[in-house]
């Protein structure tokens, strides 16, 4: 059946089993719009602005495991996306942006809403087409979902000219696509397996350093099973929590800058690090001079160029990390006696974590006159669903969050870990409503990086997503200000909020629920209040002003030089 | 230290701007980049000439396979290519110094391919070194004019590059 090109890129989304876009019209994109207004197996939400549509789409592909999608016009529209891109490139989300483009014959003429998006992205995309034959249209389509969810996954641009959304051709959506040049490595090689395994039984002070890859590479079942049978300690990077129950006793919780005392000693002390899906990142690894100078490093991921980036390496495995941790869990099967060994072995090794976990567990000091941040998200745990969803934006709230509410399932935390994007949180939490319903979604926001999306509030009303916003106000940019206090002298230049918000106000103007304290008292009245809702809620809590996050190791200091209390 | 790399591509819309900004963004050097297309429908070969210690070099060869459009990476760092260059060079060539050019061209096995009563125009190939000898020796005599292709490099022995 014939076609224009805007509804068969309709067909093509339906094709790959989409079925919600984040969009906002424009004039390249109006035929598309038009398609829409009669599609029906597609729903459409459309945000406030594009930034907060990509991260919607983002949000909705970290909470799902499926490809996110997002539309955005030709020049400012695309332009917009571009923060939403990087951010999902830095995390590996699989993401397929489509961008108007004015028509073919006026590209580089500097028409009205023109920009070259394909070169503004081409940095921080996975690839990008430009499509300039409506019959190349379905393959391309066909292309851009394959490679934005294989290997290790991206996000992916087609800009789509306005003269191509409108040629007419046959829609044939190709069963099957093979691209010669790109064939990424999924199973992990048998006999470096073998080898890893060997190490592993031969050490005695190893430590499993998890990060974001075994979370998109839905590992998580077989990680723990492995470690539990292993009784290997965990620690993961902020991108990998959830990836292993941070209430069992062999997690360490998560490692690096804001990371546990126990963590950065086990890593520092190790004789073998087992990397899963992580990529030593510099807020993991500290001062990589001295970074774990005893250990040997096993290092498991599915992009090859993340393996010796940063360390050497002594045994890399390239591959799906769940492939090679099922082909782990069966080696270990087949050397029972070894591991029994190994595992009486490992006791001195336990003692020493215990003996860490003690001296210096994660914690603070709480107060009965102001509200501790630490405190509100214990209680957000406390009081939460178990699958409950949890945002972030970036800084002192996202790593409280990151410390003290508990991880125990995947998926579970959708935050900005390699752009580090302020005002990631709320629409990322809109997306993941979106794809759940019925499931509890958290957002949880400084009063800095809430305001940077502040306008997605109206989403969410229109839409009946009832995310609960949380606000830690402080009314600094808390954690530049921290940063100032310990390395620049309290000189607090331009992080002071001054102008107070009040977010119980706001809430109102878009129709929402506002709570607002600035007593511990009240914290868990509001909290259940705030649950208790149908809609959307801004529950806002006063806090400390000049709260740290500790402990800190400061950058470029070693692991093991960490701030424990300032 | 000098690495030779031969880059299989697709020959598609903006690959050579995906591989020089890779190059850019991540504080990789080129030294030299040659592109055209191959007897192979839709395929093209760069050859970049490219410095940095072995890390480096393993990150650079990494860094292109995981683009998208790139088929193949050959590095021929370990003396298995063989590498040609030309150049065409504009020399001054007046009174006594017209016979010395002359010489010089002869000795290189070059080519004059255009003259005037004050120049030769001169095209010179082979190994990048000996590009370079040759302008050690024409520099002197009065250089106007250079343009190098860049290295191009193909593997030695009877095998084509898919083995």
């Amino acid at each position: 059946m014939k076609m224009n090109g805007a509804r068969i890129m309709l067909e093509c989304l339906k094709k790959e089993g989409v079925d919600t876009i984040f969009g906002y019209p424009g004039g390249t994109v109006i035929n598309i719009y038009d398609e829409l207004f009669s599609f029906k197996e597609i729903r459409h939400i459309l945000p406030r602005h594009e930034q907060a549509g990509t991260h919607a789409a983002d949000g909705y592909a970290r909470a799902t495991g499926r490809v996110g999608v997002c539309l955005a016009t030709s020049g400012p529209g695309a332009t917009n996306t571009v923060t939403g891109i990087a951010t999902a490139y830095m995390d590996s989300i699989p993401m397929v942006i489509i961008t108007g483009q004015v028509p073919t014959p006026l590209i580089g003429n500097d028409a009205f809403q023109e920009v070259d998006i394909i070169g503004i992205t081409r940095p921080c995309t996975k690839h990008s087409f430009l499509v300039r034959d409506v019959k190349d249209l379905a393959l391309i389509m066909k292309k851009a979902f394959y490679i934005a969810r294989t290997g290790r996954p991206g996000p992916v641009l087609v800009d789509l000219p306005k003269d191509v959304q409108i040629a007419q051709t046959e829609f044939v959506y190709p069963e099957t696509v093979e691209i010669r040049s790109y064939k990424p490595t999924m199973g992990g090689h048998p006999r470096q397996v073998e080898k890893a395994m060997d190490m592993i039984l031969d050490s005695r002070r190893p430590v499993m350093y998890v990060g974001g890859g075994a979370v998109l590479g839905n590992a998580a079942e077989e990680l723990t099973a492995l470690c539990r049978e292993l009784l290997i300690p965990v620690t993961t990077t902020l991108m990998g929590l959830g990836s292993f129950p941070e209430n069992d006793p062999n997690s360490l919780g998560m490692l690096g800058m804001h990371g546990s005392y126990c963590a950065n000693m086990a890593m520092t002390t190790s004789d073998l690090i087992i990397a899963i899906g992580a990529r030593f990142d510099d807020r993991v690894t500290g001062k990589l001079t001295t970074f774990a100078p005893h250990a040997k490093i096993i290092h498991v991921d599915v992009d090859p160029t993340s393996i010796k980036k940063n360390v050497r390496v002594d045994l890399p495995i390239v591959g799906d990390v769940r492939d090679v941790l099922i082909k782990m869990i069966k080696q270990a099967d087949k050397l029972k006696d070894k591991v029994t060994a190994f595992k009486t072995a490992l006791a001195p090794w336990h003692d020493d974590i215990a003996g860490w976990k003690e001296k210096h567990p994660i914690g603070y000091k709480n107060s009965t006159t102001i509200i501790k941040p630490q405190f509100v998200i214990q209680k957000l745990r406390e009081l939460s669903d178990v699958d409950a969803i949890i945002s972030t934006d970036v800084g002192q709230h996202q790593m409280w969050t990151a410390q003290f509410f508990q991880f125990n399932k995947p998926r579970t935390l959708l935050t900005s870990g390699g752009l580090g994007t302020m005002g990631f949180g709320l629409p990322a939490a809109m997306g993941a409503q979106v794809a759940f319903p019925g499931r509890q979604v958290i957002t949880i926001c400084g009063d800095g990086g809430v305001q940077m999306n502040i306008q997605e509030m109206a989403t969410l009303v229109q839409n009946k997503l009832p995310v609960k916003i949380v606000i830690l106000n402080n009314n600094f940019l808390g954690m530049v200000r921290q940063w100032q206090e310990l390395f620049f002298d309290k000189r607090y230049s331009s992080t002071c909020m001054e102008l107070p918000i009040d977010f119980v106000k706001l809430a109102d103007a878009y129709g929402a629920k506002g709570f607002s304290t600035s007593k511990p008292s009240d914290v868990e009245k509001i909290i259940k209040q705030g649950f208790k809702e149908n809609g959307p809620v801004i529950m806002e809590f006063k806090i400390a002003r000049e709260e740290k996050v500790l402990p800190m190791v400061p950058a470029g200091a070693a692991l093991n030089e960490m701030v424990l209390n300032a | 230290m000098q690495h030779t790399i031969s880059v299989l591509v697709e020959n598609e819309f903006g690959v050579l701007s995906r591989v020089a900004s890779l190059f850019s963004g991540r504080g990789f050097n080129i030294d030299s980049v040659t592109v055209a297309p191959t007897n192979e429908d839709g395929m093209s070969r760069m050859t970049i000439v490219t410095r940095g210690d072995e890390q480096i070099l393993e990150q650079i060869t990494k860094q292109l396979n995981k683009l998208i459009d790139v088929i193949k990476v050959i590095d021929f760092t370990d003396g298995s290519g063989i590498e040609r260059e030309m150049a065409l060079i504009k020399v001054t060539a007046e009174d006594e110094n017209r016979a010395e050019v002359l010489r010089v061209v002869d000795i290189f096995r070059a080519k004059i391919i255009d003259v005037t009563p004050k120049s030769y125009t001169i095209e010179a190939t082979g190994n990048p070194v000996k590009i370079d000898a040759i302008l050690d020796l024409l520099r002197p005599l009065g250089l106007k004019e250079l343009v190098r292709t860049g290295a191009v490099a193909i593997g030695r022995g009877a095998k084509g590059w898919k083995g």
